[in-house]
């Protein structure tokens, strides 16, 4: 008993030197996954919401082009977001409305609704590397952004602008995603993106975009009141500007049918 | 003289008056107000038939549209007008109301009464099951353009589908060119006697139902119409002045059909099929085939769309369609541009007659509040029992300029 009383502070800090040692160090792979989750984590809960989106397009001889439209969006648990936009401009194409259930892993559900014909037509959604609206974006650059849609990678710490951040890399799971990879630079505080270089099935520099005038809702979600994306290779660029964000707005399953396509105004 | 809505006295012309001045009298606050006027010309590449057809025609076209939402978007009123003033054929100046309708939306049920329109339907080539809605075949040959029609509709939302029952309340007539109008048969369809096997003739209330459903990558639909058949057969007869003309006769049909669509990948695989009964016998008719798109074709973002349907209907050289034993080729380019270009042609090919139509369709935006459209049919190798034989020498050119608002 008195050698096992002599021995325990010895044992008791050989213990604690091995607890205060990195556990096995955190590869990149798992950093950059554990940066993505919290991202995730801290945008859990919003419910649903109603915005009002705007596109300003710029071609390189800077002619402009716009759109508007109106996004309503449903948070679903355990699978990605339901979500209709209503197209307002160009006014030929008013009423057109895509209705999109995305999957985590999944292919996406989307469905095309023409006012003209009144016809509710299912997509092919494994277009996702094709431009939204004739813009910079695709469709994949706009849709819910699932943990599951991407693996990561931690690249370093670095300041964007004077605000820390963690910069990581991830790579589209979808064999038909139009990238090879993205760079995020992610707000070290807020944990939201302010910058995604997004690199083409060459692995060269294709688009950058860039978010900004940040606002809080809820007192908790972080929503970018613009995101500018440029298209290096192309020299065009497309402003989305998002306008009256509401939260909670009591949007339930039956406004996002196939049905509720139909009567959208 | 076509007897349709407002009243069976007034002329093409009167009609448009009419839709001016309602569209001029309503009040702007809390309405959506949107819509187009065009121009569109026409020119064929053969002189016609009959010396009364026109060669070259032009027209303008008028479609606003007033909306309304109120009470948190479960009422919505909605009303769109057509109208065209056509140059050379009396028929095609015509107005209609395509829409005047009041939905009102429930917790899992939605009723709509008024004119309205509803679409059946997943095929590209010809849209066998669609059939509430009358074809305003003056507008396009194509068919493709429908008149309004007058109903009360119950939709119930269920975890296991959609069901829409539908009342049809009066009938419409399907449009005809006049006798100055191309694609027309010859003799001329006289739309001015048309008879019909109900002794309701027009004031007829017509029943339909409809399930629709998707379970992954399947959406289904299946329908039930009961009541006057769409699709006219023809009597020929001589009119009070002499003249040889055929004379719509509107039987009562009953009607099942589904159509099918899976989205698997890039390919989307397409099927509408139907049965139909009448005093003139049953058959069966199918359509069907697939749309597969190449993704970002060489290296731009734009895609390539190929489209094959093969269409069948049993009553063969009987049939009231001229795609009885046919099939659909086509391709679907879409640019993705800002200008949104597109393009589709294709080919529909007789596989028994060697009969063959030519389609081509494309249009572009320009600025942000014009649209220009082209279209343009041919016809080869027609053969003289085919339905298209009178269209042999209507192949035309035809371009559009829209102004959106």
């Amino acid at each position: 008993m008195k050698l096992m009383n002599r021995m325990l502070p010895a044992f008791l800090l050989v213990a604690f030197l091995l607890l205060s040692l990195d556990l096995p160090a955190q590869t990149p792979e798992e950093k950059g996954l554990a940066i993505a989750t919290e991202v995730d984590d801290r945008d859990k809960g919003w419910g649903d919401f109603q915005a009002n989106m705007e596109m300003l397009l710029r071609n390189r001889h800077g002619e402009e082009s716009l759109r508007k439209m109106r996004v309503k969006s449903l948070e679903v648990e355990n699978d990605g977001d339901k979500t209709l936009i209503v197209f307002d401009e160009p006014r030929d194409v008013k009423g057109t409305a895509l209705l999109t259930y995305s999957h985590k892993v999944k292919d996406d559900d989307q469905w095309l609704y023409l006012p003209a014909l009144k016809r509710v037509k299912r997509i092919a959604s494994r277009n996702k590397s094709g431009p939204f609206m004739g813009s910079e974006f695709a469709y994949e650059d706009l849709a819910s952004q699932e943990i599951e849609k991407y693996t990561y990678k931690y690249i370093r710490d670095d300041e964007l602008d004077g605000i820390p951040v963690f910069v990581i890399e991830r790579y589209p799971v979808s064999k038909y995603s139009g990238y090879t990879r993205q760079l995020v630079w992610i707000d070290k505080e807020r944990y939201i993106p302010l910058k995604i270089e997004f690199y083409d099935r060459k692995n060269s520099l294709l688009k950058t975009l860039v978010f900004k005038g940040y606002k809080q809702y809820l007192d908790k979600y972080w929503r970018a009141s613009e995101m500018f994306m440029e298209n290096h290779q192309t020299g065009k660029s497309t402003l989305l500007t998002w306008k009256n964000y509401r939260f909670r707005t009591g949007l339930k399953d039956s406004d996002f049918t196939r049905n509720s396509l139909k009567r959208t105004r | 003289m076509r007897r349709d809505w407002p009243s069976s006295d007034m002329t093409g012309r009167q009609r448009l008056l009419v839709i001016c001045c309602l569209c001029y009298s309503l009040p702007a606050n809390g309405w959506d107000w949107s819509g187009n006027v065009a121009v569109e010309g026409r020119t064929f590449f053969q002189s016609p038939f009959d010396s009364r057809q026109y060669d070259n025609d032009g027209s303008i076209s008028f479609e606003p549209e007033l909306a309304r939402e109120w009470n948190d978007g479960r009422d919505i009123f909605v009303t769109r007008l057509f109208g065209r003033l056509d140059a050379r054929d009396d028929e095609r100046t015509h107005a209609d109301v395509r829409e005047f309708q009041w939905t009102h939306v429930g917790d899992g049920w939605e009723t709509l009464v008024g004119v309205g329109k509803v679409y059946w339907g997943v095929t590209e080539a010809w849209h066998l099951v669609d059939i509430v809605n009358q074809t305003d075949l003056v507008e396009n040959p194509d068919a493709e353009q429908k008149l309004g029609q007058p109903m009360a509709k119950l939709s119930l939302e269920r975890e296991w589908g959609t069901v829409d029952l539908f009342a049809l309340i009066g009938f419409r007539e399907r449009t005809f060119p006049g006798v100055h109008g191309r694609f027309r048969t010859h003799p001329r369809v006289d739309t001015g006697h048309a008879l019909y096997e109900s002794g309701a003739e027009r004031k007829r209330v017509d029943l339909a139902a409809r399930w629709s459903h998707y379970i992954g990558e399947w959406d289904l639909g299946v329908s039930l119409f009961h009541g006057t058949g769409r699709d006219p057969l023809f009597i020929p007869t001589l009119d009070n002045r002499g003249e040889l003309v055929l004379v719509p006769y509107y039987e009562l049909i009953d009607q099942a059909s589904v159509d099918i669509q899976a989205t698997l990948g890039q390919w989307l695989w397409k099927l509408e099929a139907l049965y139909r009964d009448s005093d003139s016998g049953g058959f069966y008719a199918w359509t069907g085939g697939f749309e597969y798109t190449l993704v970002g074709i060489a290296q731009t973002s734009s895609d390539l769309g190929l489209i094959s349907e093969a269409l069948y209907d049993q009553r063969g050289d009987e049939s009231a369609t001229p795609f009885n034993h046919d099939l659909f080729l086509g391709v679907r380019w879409t640019a993705n541009d800002e200008q949104s270009t597109e393009l589709l042609a294709g080919v529909i090919v007789d596989w028994q007659n060697g009969s063959t139509l030519l389609n081509i369709e494309a249009s572009r935006r320009l600025g942000q509040l014009w649209k220009l459209s082209l279209q343009s049919r041919a016809w080869f190798n027609v053969s003289p029992k085919d339905l298209q034989y009178p269209f042999r020498r209507d192949d035309y050119l035809q371009l559009e300029l829209a102004r959106y608002f």
